[in-house]
């Protein structure tokens, strides 16, 4: 028997599209994933005193200029989904069991989301000098 | 001339010879028995190449050996396997440029369900190369030449070189993991009429390709481009057709 042409399954054309999207993702967030980064560990470890300059002041300090506070939260941002994304590539590469499959995209999804929401509110709601009772376990500069 | 070359005839006549190891991976569905490596000793020309090695195993210390090749002269693409850990076609691979104080271990390309010892089933490969449609798309009737002009012809020119041994795809790690990927060679083969100004259905192959398993599952590892014994650059054409995808047209 000769068949000439064997029609594949109807295909799913939003998955296609986020296909298309998830790769233009990877190579859009990655080169402003480079600027992000080496600029963070360009200001971080390298100008000024450099590492020794790094405690919870220097943070403190970086964290009152809101440029930093959308540097960080965008980095953070990008860094997860673009890493997520890496691993979600690799979970349908070599897993053979659709259920398996789904499961462990399921759990680095919900992975990723906690992590960007506990990190973004630590970027919007960071505060070095709250009101507390307890002064003495305010830093230094705060007195 | 003449006389001359009759001369030196006894030199350059000679051929050196050397004895080399062949390890070959065995498997017989049949037998019941897991894949194993076989050792082979041969004795070879400088001139040999890998497919003479095997045909002397075949014809000489033992006739099960099963392997495919048709041309034997890198045309038909039916000897692709996997020598030296290399995809490589076997006609095309000289025995002496190998390194000949180790053994040489012949092994199928990877990806495919192997049949029997060095034969694969390319069904897998040959229906994505099909889903392609690697065919000419006109709507007008054949009655004259489809003229093109020498810069539109070189436009795909490379694609064109591909003889679907299916070394590229059987290199590809994706391909590897997922066999629901097209593959290298389905890319490219689609590449060669996605690009040709003459076809008429560029958009039908890039809506194809733009699949979940299409082009982007490719992850850029130049695999295929080191595997291909035409000197295919599978990598860039399949990032040409990416591009294509992105903008909607060739």
């Amino acid at each position: 028997m000769v068949t000439i042409e064997t029609p594949r399954s109807p295909r799913n054309r939003k998955s296609a599209q986020r296909e298309k999207q998830a790769w233009l993702f990877m190579r859009a967030s990655g080169v402003v994933l480079i600027v992000l980064i080496f600029g963070h560990l360009f200001i971080n470890l390298f100008s000024g005193n450099g590492i020794k300059a790094i405690d919870f002041a220097f943070v403190a300090g970086k964290w009152a200029n809101p440029l930093w506070k959308i540097w960080d939260t965008l980095m953070l941002w990008l860094a997860l989904i673009h890493g997520t994304n890496g691993m979600r590539t690799l979970v349908n590469d070599y897993t053979q069991r659709e259920g398996i499959r789904k499961f462990l995209n399921i759990a680095l999804w919900t992975i990723c989301i906690a992590l960007i929401i506990l990190g973004t509110l630590v970027t919007t709601t960071f505060d070095p000098c709250p009101d507390t009772s307890v002064a003495s376990a305010l830093p230094q500069f705060c007195k | 001339m003449a006389t001359s070359v009759a001369e030196n005839n006894t030199e350059l006549g000679v051929v050196p010879s050397f004895n080399v190891t062949l390890f070959v991976r065995r498997f017989n569905k049949e037998d019941g028995l897991e894949a194993r490596w076989e050792d082979f000793d041969v004795t070879v020309h400088g001139t040999d190449r890998v497919l003479d090695a095997l045909h002397k195993i075949k014809w000489e210390l033992d006739g099960s050996l099963s392997f495919r090749r048709s041309c034997a002269h890198g045309v038909c693409g039916s000897d692709a396997m996997r020598i030296n850990g290399r995809n490589r076609l076997a006609c095309k691979t000289l025995i002496k440029d190998l390194d000949i104080t180790q053994p040489i271990y012949v092994e199928p390309i990877k990806g495919l369900e192997v049949e029997k010892d060095l034969i694969v089933n390319m069904e897998p490969f040959y229906q994505a190369f099909r889903d392609v449609k690697p065919f000419l798309i006109a709507s007008s009737k054949p009655e004259k030449e489809r003229l093109q002009s020498p810069e539109d012809r070189a436009r795909f020119d490379m694609g064109t070189k591909c003889i679907l041994c299916a070394a590229c795809t059987s290199s590809c790690p994706v391909f590897w993991t997922d066999g629901q990927y097209f593959g290298p060679a389905a890319i490219v083969n689609a590449h060669r009429f996605i690009f040709d100004s003459r076809d008429e259905a560029s958009e039908v192959r890039l809506d194809i390709l733009n699949d979940k398993e299409g082009v982007w599952r490719c992850r850029t590892t130049f695999n295929c481009t080191e595997a291909c014994p035409r000197g295919i650059e599978v990598t860039r054409l399949i990032a040409e057709v990416k591009q294509a995808i992105l903008r909607g047209k060739p």
